[in-house]
């Protein structure tokens, strides 16, 4: 990689203090668990909304997806359609009312009108479990990135690395809570809006505002040519390809909302009219980002070319950075570098915190203390855990290094799409609907993913393998979200016609109203 | 006929709160305007929903199944594939604006009306 990495590393450090101050002053009131989790409820949609884009807008989008466009063509845009049109889901169905229902986790929501233990703890695991995934991805991402850009070669210096990350991260979640997090959330988004739009208007002028110009000159220097124009390049082969990318596209349209960092993020604002605005703001932010990843994806084929791209270390995931030095000199490529770092760290510390919300306040408050802790004994749980977590990212990430665990993102996604959207969706909408559906639901969701996981080509029997040296695999598909999904669903129904049980109907006349109306919510 | 003033709240009767003064989850979920409200928003979010799944699903599989199709050329470079990827994000916008302004409309002043009964707003 051309570049100056002192360079790279003084931006990037420039960043990061800027947002550790900022997190610094605004943790001042950080002592009650609503802050902690919620911020206290105080952040406006639009914000939010800028923050939601942040949540969702890792690495991968920025880096991965783009590339992906500048090697394989169109089927990289497949991708960023799905990840865009899922958020209807949340805007049409899930955000007003988990903000209406629920207070701090998914477990608010999902346990309202259910026996509460079981189904908190249910709750919990699947959001562990999916948070583990996305942070394993994430964590193993920076690895990649050091190499690619700060020139970090070995992997004791990747390591060195991954555990700065992770203490800058553990920092930002301890000291910040859930402001501080929402915070470097809006910087990092707006940062790397704000650098993808220039990036994208400058390659369009290049081409002279003209798209079919711009497209005829990325297949000019793809070594596919023409085929980036139309889908099939990566996911054509044959038919368990296409199939593997159906279940893929399902799992990304039916996860997204479902993601427990995202449904948490509704509660940072004080009501349901403020949820939908914080959708609208971070649809509209999406949409933007992602038709810029497709200028610049098509801009790299055409400026860097496929076979640069490809010679690169970190492959694909060099897309973006050599465009920018291409484009904008050493400087351009230190911004870029230091946004994509940016990304890495806010998004960790959501998911960190997510998890450690969902431990403390589902697990040790409600499940182990009946939901009467101690005081301040709940808010200690969730900065202890977050530590632990925070740890056990690094040393996962660092075992990580080298593996390709990238599709985990994917993953994380099939899992809530599965253990978490079926439940959710039932809970609000279906009437009927009691504990032993929602057990069956979501362990029966997360249970088929996890096992089809360690089944599938992901784990055993190809060369991008996580263990490529023996072969277990039986399920022929990389994402089980085309069997477990609709699973998920029929469990759900199965477990509650099945079983005599009725919730309890006073609760379920306080959440048919308060997730329509919000009379009642805090 | 008594004149009401600026003042006047809706009668007490009209209020559905229980003796505590909390609201009454029971009465209110009864209540005609809350029935109808809940019915129109389902009937909103449910047939969005489906159509864009469906909208989507028919996209994936047409890039899946019919990549030549796809392929096929409308203007300069820019083909099929193109366009009904660029339609994804114009529906997505679209179906995002139509439920702002049904929810601006049709909910939130149904919303704040129950809310005010259930003594919410005082």
């Amino acid at each position: 990689m051309t570049g100056d990495p002192i360079l790279n590393i003084t931006i990037f450090l420039v960043i990061v203090v800027v947002t550790l101050l900022v997190v610094y002053r605004v943790s001042s009131r950080n002592t009650t668990t609503a802050d902690y989790y919620a911020a206290g409820g105080a952040f406006s949609g639009m914000q939010n909304g800028v923050a939601l884009s942040g949540d969702y807008l890792s690495a991968a989008s920025f880096l991965g997806v783009a590339g992906f466009i500048a090697a394989h063509g169109y089927d990289g845009f497949l991708y960023s359609i799905g990840f865009l049109v899922a958020w209807l889901i949340p805007l049409l169905l899930l955000a007003e009312r988990v903000r209406n229902v629920g207070r701090f986790t998914m477990g608010d929501v999902l346990s309202f009108r259910m026996r509460q233990r079981p189904v908190r703890a249910a709750a919990a695991y699947s959001t562990l479990v999916i948070s583990s995934f996305y942070l394993l991805a994430q964590m193993s991402g920076a690895g990649v990135l050091v190499a690619l850009l700060l020139d970090v070669r070995s992997t004791g210096g990747q390591a060195l690395v991954i555990v700065g990350v992770g203490a800058i991260m553990i920092f930002y979640v301890l000291v910040g809570g859930m402001k501080g997090t929402t915070w470097v959330q809006i910087i990092k988004a707006s940062l790397l809006l704000l650098c993808v739009l220039m990036l994208s208007v400058f390659i369009l002028g290049k081409f002279g505002f003209s798209l079919s110009n711009l497209l005829d000159r990325a297949a000019a220097n793809n070594a596919h040519g023409e085929a980036v124009f139309a889908p099939g390049t990566e996911y054509g082969e044959s038919g368990t390809t296409k199939l593997d990318f159906v279940s893929l596209s399902l799992a990304l349209v039916l996860g997204a909302g479902a993601l427990p960092h995202v449904l948490m993020r509704f509660y940072t604002v004080p009501d349901a009219f403020q949820a939908r605005r914080s959708v609208i703001a971070a649809i509209w932010a999406m949409v933007l980002f992602y038709l810029a990843t497709l200028v610049i994806g098509y801009g790299a084929s055409a400026i860097v070319g496929s076979a640069a791209i490809e010679a690169a270390p970190g492959g694909e995931n060099s897309a973006v950075p050599l465009l920018a030095f291409e484009v904008g000199g050493a400087v351009l490529l230190a911004i870029v570098a230091a946004v994509a770092f940016t990304t890495i760290l806010a998004v960790v510390a959501g998911l960190t915190l997510t998890a450690s919300a969902s431990f403390a306040h589902d697990v040790y408050a409600n499940v182990l203390k009946h939901g009467r802790p101690k005081p301040g004994a709940e808010l200690r749980v969730a900065r202890i855990t977050a530590v632990v977590i925070g740890c056990l990212s690094i040393a996962g990430g660092i075992l990580a290094l080298g593996q390709n665990v990238a599709s985990l993102v994917a993953l994380a996604f099939a899992i809530a799409a599965s253990a978490n959207l079926p439940t959710i969706l039932y809970t609000l909408f279906w009437r009927r609907f009691n504990t032993t559906g929602s057990l069956f639901s979501m362990y029966g969701g997360l249970g088929s993913c996890l096992v089809l996981i360690v089944f599938s080509p992901v784990f055993s029997g190809t060369s991008t393998s996580i263990f490529e040296d023996v072969d277990f695999h039986l399920f022929p598909l990389s994402n089980p979200g085309i069997v477990s999904i609709p699973l998920s669903f029929l469990l759900g129904y199965l477990g509650t016609v099945l079983s005599a049980e009725r919730a309890d109907a006073g609760r379920s006349d306080q959440l048919e109203v308060r997730s329509v109306t919000g009379i009642g919510a805090r | 006929m008594t004149r009401m003033s600026s003042f006047t709240r809706a009668p007490e009767s009209d209020y559905l709160v229980d003796p505590t003064g909390a609201p009454d989850f029971a009465a209110l979920r009864a209540q005609p305007e809350f029935v109808a409200l809940r019915r129109r928003i389902v009937r909103f979010v449910f047939p969005a929903s489906a159509l864009f799944l469906c909208w989507y699903l028919t996209y994936v599989l047409l890039a899946a199944y019919a990549p030549d199709l796809m392929a096929v050329r409308v203007f300069g470079s820019v083909n099929v594939g193109m366009l009904l990827g660029l339609s994804q994000f114009a529906s997505t916008v679209l179906i995002m604006v139509l439920y702002s302004r049904f929810a601006r409309r049709r909910m939130d002043p149904a919303v704040e009306a129950l809310k005010e009964r259930a003594g919410a707003r005082r």
